[in-house]
């Protein structure tokens, strides 16, 4: 019997580590098709963060490199400096980018630095065990704000992709979800769009995906997606915030 | 042999274009700051690219970038900048890749000052970051030695996979000196048989330092050391000065190393058998050259731009046999010879005749 549907040969054999629930295993699903569909793999390197997604580097099939946290985009840029035809991204949280990160997420948009990032948001910091996040909603409880974050002495949820967006060297800025099939083809449309923009070498290309952490956020899979699309939905800024004209076509 | 008249910090970006540096990152901070300005503006017509970071962090983590890709790249900074690429270096020589770093060293701690300094030996040698590891660290004293360590700081970075530093101070930097421009020697090196460079038509490879198994961790910490025990075996270097006869010695590296060698000449003059040891090699600190002294010796002292930092390890060279005292400027300042030679002559006890006591260039 013909085989219709099979594991994507970006990913490698190692069976996924994540939680049950957890969407980091379709964005590596989705970034594993696009590796193959653009026949890249074999000439992509990744960069892993620190955090959940940390051990990403034994998931996928391309060459991968382990950053510190936050300075995954500073080692992709050494990387694309060096080897400017190859294929180079990031996979970070939103706690390694949008906070220790913050840094290099700015200036590799500002410079225009051929890189893709994927941002992974869900709102906490999960490997260390669900802490408060730059982009830990309004009234969010998390371990270290266990009274629900407090704006007036926490700030308000940061949304880098607006931020990104209003860079110039930004050439492509999307901000997804995973939480339905209509928003998991979006999201892998996204993905693949900001690495054809690197292909293409019109600039920085980023993507953030709005993601979920049933095991900090102490719900079930089922209510994760949920409280995804009624709390996090409305607040953060969703679809195609920057598109160059050569990649509509496409 | 042409020589050329050229800055401390220009030598040693000439040297690296030469050594085939194709990568420099980096960020502006006095007194290093002529090498990324003399690197962007000859290093993209060898071929190269520089790339001035949003801060220090940043630019030593780009080295970290390029490095796995089996580039050969350098950055440099001073001392507050140096304190920032800690991290990095734990980083650099957890995953075992060759960068080469330059600490043009001046005063501190915090802001501390721009004079020239040596205070950041502990940081340089002992680590640094976290976690057990070493740097190779070579301390030039003058413009050739800023040119010639440089170069072969390259070659020691991808024998042994490691990042190497190049401690040099303000003083060093900003001097102008006569320097030959060698060509570079190409090296017997090991194949970089594992850079991420994409896997076309190889298994896929990747570089990281993460462990989740105490055993895998260890493993990983005991290898580190294996090799670092056989830089300690190989590559301890100094240099000698009119010791081999001497009852006393004087110990100083860098600017401190010359500035030594006009007091022993002083002291020479006046019948006093005073010699020198000048570590090059800061780590491995050069023990050997302690070995055939440490029971003939009646003392030493060492001359040092901190408050007293290399004797530590001169005292464990000498297992603490003999009476090691130190002659310590700070914050940017610098021993004229005679106040080494008068202190030395005190501790020691010397009845030397006052005129005999010179502050001349000697050396």
């Amino acid at each position: 019997m013909e085989k219709i549907f099979k594991r994507t040969t970006g990913l490698s054999s190692v069976p996924f580590h994540y939680c049950p629930g957890c969407t980091h295993g379709i964005i590596h699903r989705l970034i594993g098709e696009v590796m193959e569909e653009l026949g890249i793999t074999e000439d992509t390197i990744g960069i892993a963060p620190v955090g959940c997604a940390g051990f990403c580097l034994d998931l996928f099939s391309c060459d991968f490199i382990g950053a510190a946290h936050g300075r995954a985009q500073a080692v992709a840029t050494g990387v694309k400096r060096s080897l400017p035809e190859k294929m180079v991204f990031t996979y970070q949280g939103d706690g390694d980018i949008a906070a220790i990160g913050t840094a290099h997420a700015v200036h590799v948009a500002a410079r225009g630095e051929k890189i893709t990032s994927i941002m992974v948001n869900n709102a906490v910091f999960g490997m260390t065990g669900g802490q408060m996040a730059p982009t830990t909603l309004a009234g969010q409880v998390t371990t270290t704000s266990p009274y629900g974050r407090d704006c007036s002495t926490s700030g308000r949820p940061i949304d880098l992709p607006k931020i990104i967006a209003t860079i110039d060297g930004a050439a492509y800025v999307a901000a997804v979800a995973v939480d339905c099939p209509k928003n998991i083809f979006a999201a892998k449309k996204a993905i693949k769009r900001a690495f054809q923009v690197q292909q293409l070498g019109l600039g920085f290309s980023f993507v953030s995906v709005l993601s979920t952490c049933p095991t900090n956020w102490g719900l079930s899979p089922v209510d994760s997606l949920k409280w995804l699309q009624q709390n996090m939905l409305p607040v953060y800024q969703m679809g195609e915030l920057k598109v160059p004209e050569e990649v509509k076509s496409l | 042999m042409t020589k050329v008249l050229i800055k401390g910090n220009e030598a040693i970006a000439e040297a690296a274009i030469q050594a085939g540096c194709k990568m420099f990152f980096g960020y502006p901070i006095t007194p290093s700051t002529e090498i990324v300005e003399y690197l962007s503006k000859h290093l993209p017509k060898a071929g190269g690219t520089v790339l001035q970071g949003e801060d220090e962090v940043a630019s030593i983590y780009m080295c970290y970038g390029a490095a796995a890709t089996g580039t050969r790249v350098m950055t440099a900074t001073s001392s507050p900048g140096f304190s920032l690429k800690q991290e990095g270096l734990s980083y650099l020589a957890a995953n075992e890749l060759p960068v080469v770093v330059v600490n043009v060293n001046r005063a501190g701690p915090g802001l501390g000052g721009l004079g020239p300094a040596q205070s950041d030996y502990f940081q340089c040698t002992k680590g640094g970051g976290h976690g057990d590891y070493r740097l190779i660290v070579l301390a030039p004293s003058k413009s050739q030695e800023l040119y010639d360590f440089t170069m072969e700081a390259f070659d020691l970075a991808d024998k042994y996979r490691t990042p190497v530093l190049l401690l040099a101070d303000g003083f060093l930097g900003q001097m102008m000196e006569p320097v030959e421009i060698k060509k570079r020697i190409i090296a017997d090196l090991p194949p970089k048989d594992w850079i991420t460079d994409g896997c076309r038509g190889r298994e896929k490879r990747k570089i990281a330092s993460y462990a989740l198994s105490n055993e895998a961790g260890e493993a990983t910490c005991l290898k580190l050391q294996t090799k670092y025990e056989q830089i300690k075996e190989k590559e301890q270097r100094w240099e000698e000065y009119k010791a081999e006869d001497a009852e006393y010695l004087l110990v100083g590296y860098g600017t401190c190393g010359r500035i030594a060698k006009s007091v022993v000449l002083n002291a020479r003059r006046q019948g006093i058998k005073l010699g020198l040891i000048r570590p090059i090699t800061l780590w491995p600190f050069p023990e050997k050259a302690f070995a055939s002294y440490k029971d003939k010796i009646k003392g030493i002292v060492t001359v040092e731009l901190n408050a007293g930092q290399m004797i530590d390890d001169v005292k464990l060279a000498v297992e603490c046999r003999m009476p090691v005292h130190l002659y310590s400027r700070q914050g940017g300042m610098m021993p004229g010879e005679n106040e080494i030679f008068n202190f030395t002559a005190q501790v020691f006890d010397w009845s030397v005749a006052e005129e005999a006591i010179t502050d001349g260039k000697n050396i």
